[in-house]
């Protein structure tokens, strides 16, 4: 565990016009990166993710706090992040109307490659995602995942110590998605790169994070592995019912579980101990119930029901401790 | 995990970070290479210019026939004479001001809307790179279309062509002037429809004070004429018109053409360092 990477205790109150009320985007945020290290930052919208990217990237000067990175204070030298990091950020603006080849190209070359490495890094990177085939056509009629994927291939023209992606697979089918990770894993094992990914698809995050915090306004409120996040619900097991139709209430069983479940049209939601679920799949599939249920999954947590359990889905009531 | 690889490529300069990590962190990771003012520079201008090929060439198809029609027009009024020079000389320059000033405006305004500029302030790039690589691909983009107005009018209203070889310093020099003032006003306004608009309104004026013939205009409507820098190109070019032509006079013309450009371009880089920080 050696090789802090950043450490960025920041209050930030700012943005939003003068008159409205200021909103801490980061408010107080401690975090440590280590090397090597895939992070991610998770959060619902809003949450400050893009806020305290962009304080890691230089590009917005928290007001008060320290950004360290691989051993430089990016506060008092905001211009080195571009030296250190490769940034993906959340908008394609200034390469759209270039081809995928130029795209990839002139971001090498403003990394400060000469032109030959440039254009031997943007063949290698083009050929590893696959983007070959499309490199002479603009990113403008692209569609949104290829666009994506050219964006993530130029980030990643020049290789860079630290690796910031601000939703990289957005809009992406499974085979970019595939070849994104793979190429996020191989900058890690061979280089040692550290990657921040900013998202908030759980699921994906699951399977390729190290390490992720969970962010809500303006404050982390977890920070762990995966695994250790999802000890936090325990050993709680999530119980999907859905109903034909309307659900039988008449069942006392059935009524039982209406209270804790989150319902979206004909389905429910619960997250049950064991010894429960065992009870309710019981009830719902053995007794007068079945005649009701269309369907049931029965699940170990994932990291959606912690991101839901901790308030990262505040609006459908779940909150939990 | 080991110490982080460095990100350096073989050939290019390489710096030492001189911030040490704290106790126990090992030392601050080697810094990425600086792109350099002139390759970055370069590498700018050919992406641009690539892009204003894909995206700008109707835009300059516009631009040529706009000031191909006014010159028509004006034929039925103007025959000849000083006013045939200024309309010739006008309408060329504004095929610059319309892609330089209007569009470059529109662009940056697009950009820094977009979120756009965050892809250069993430790069080592120097913001003069940015700004100077854009204004360059804009200015050379209006090179076919003042030079075919310049050639069309000039024989629209039998000029001598003798001199017409002076665009090769008026287009330039006009354009980094115009240019300059596009960028800083893309860059400067709060929002993107005031960019735009504030690109139009530019690109009209060079059009009205431009094209129209300076002597029968009111004293603030002349002055308005020579506080705009297009003015400067459009009298360098006129005087170019002579049989023999004052040469001293067309180098000051050129030569405030030039210090706008510089201040302008200058204002631009500052306002693109300011909105890409926030």
């Amino acid at each position: 565990m050696r090789g802090l990477v950043k450490t960025y205790p920041a209050a930030r109150a700012r943005r939003g016009a003068p008159g409205t009320d200021a909103v801490k985007a980061s408010n107080g945020i401690d975090l440590d990166i280590r090397r090597g290290e895939i992070f991610g930052l998770l959060g619902p919208n809003g949450a400050g993710k893009t806020t305290l990217v962009r304080q890691l990237t230089g590009l917005l000067r928290p007001d008060a706090g320290r950004v360290e990175l691989l051993g430089h204070d990016l506060v008092r030298h905001p211009e080195r992040a571009a030296r250190l990091v490769g940034y993906l950020g959340q908008h394609s603006t200034a390469l759209d109307e270039l081809t995928v080849s130029l795209a990839a190209e002139t971001t090498g070359r403003l990394r400060g490659l000469d032109l030959r490495t440039a254009r031997a890094e943007r063949d290698a990177v083009l050929e590893e995602l696959g983007l070959t085939a499309i490199a002479s056509r603009p990113l403008k009629k692209l569609s949104g995942g290829q666009r994506r994927l050219a964006c993530f291939a130029a980030a990643l023209v020049g290789d860079r110590p630290v690796l910031i992606l601000d939703e990289p697979t957005t809009g992406m089918d499974p085979v970019a998605r595939r070849a994104v990770w793979s190429a996020v894993d191989r900058r890690r094992a061979e280089r040692g790169a550290t990657v921040l990914l900013v998202t908030h698809n759980v699921i994906e995050a699951e399977t390729v994070l190290d390490r992720v915090a969970v962010l809500e306004s303006g404050r982390i409120i977890a920070c762990d592995t995966p695994a250790g996040l999802k000890q936090l619900v325990g050993d709680e097991v999530r119980v999907d019912l859905v109903w034909r139709t309307e659900p039988p209430l008449d069942v006392p069983e059935v009524a039982a579980l209406r209270d804790r479940a989150t319902a979206a049209g004909r389905r429910w939601s619960l997250r049950l101990g064991p010894a429960e679920a065992r009870a309710a799949v019981a009830a719902v599939t053995g007794g007068p119930a079945f005649a009701a249920l269309d369907d049931f999954t029965l699940a170990t947590p994932s990291l959606e029901d912690v991101y839901l359990a901790l308030g990262g889905g505040r609006t459908e009531g779940l909150v939990k401790g | 995990m080991s110490a982080v690889t460095t990100g350096v490529v073989p050939g290019q300069s390489r710096e030492r970070g001189d911030t040490r990590a704290r106790a126990g962190d090992g030392e601050a990771a080697p810094l990425g290479p600086r792109a350099r003012l002139l390759p970055a520079l370069a590498a700018v201008y050919r992406a641009q210019l690539s892009r204003a090929r894909i995206a700008r060439i109707p835009l300059l198809f516009v631009a040529t026939f706009q000031s191909v029609g006014i010159m028509i027009l004006m034929r039925g009024v103007v025959d000849g004479g000083d006013a045939a020079r200024a309309v010739v000389s006008g309408s060329s320059v504004l095929v610059v001001a319309f892609v330089a000033l209007n569009l470059l405006a529109q662009y940056f305004g697009q950009l820094r809307a977009g979120g756009g500029l965050d892809h250069y302030a993430t790069l080592p790039v120097p913001p003069a790179a940015v700004v100077l690589g854009a204004a360059g691909a804009y200015a050379s983009f209006t090179v076919p279309g003042t030079a075919v107005t310049a050639v069309v009018g000039s024989v629209l209203f039998k000029l001598p062509l003798g001199h017409l070889w002076v665009l090769a310093a008026v287009i330039p020099l006009a354009g980094a002037a115009l240019s300059g003032l596009g960028a800083a006003l893309g860059l400067l306004a709060p929002r993107q429809e005031l960019a735009t608009l504030a690109g139009q309104l530019g690109m009209s004026a060079a059009l009205l004070l431009g094209v129209l013939p300076a002597s029968h205009m009111p004293a603030p409507v002349a002055l308005a004429r020579d506080l705009l820098p297009s003015t400067y190109g459009v009298e360098a070019l006129a005087r170019s018109f002579d049989a023999h032509p004052d040469w001293l006079l067309v180098a000051a013309d050129l030569g405030v053409c030039a210090a706008v450009g510089v201040a302008s371009l200058a204002a631009a880089t500052w306002a693109f360092r300011r909105a890409a920080v926030r």
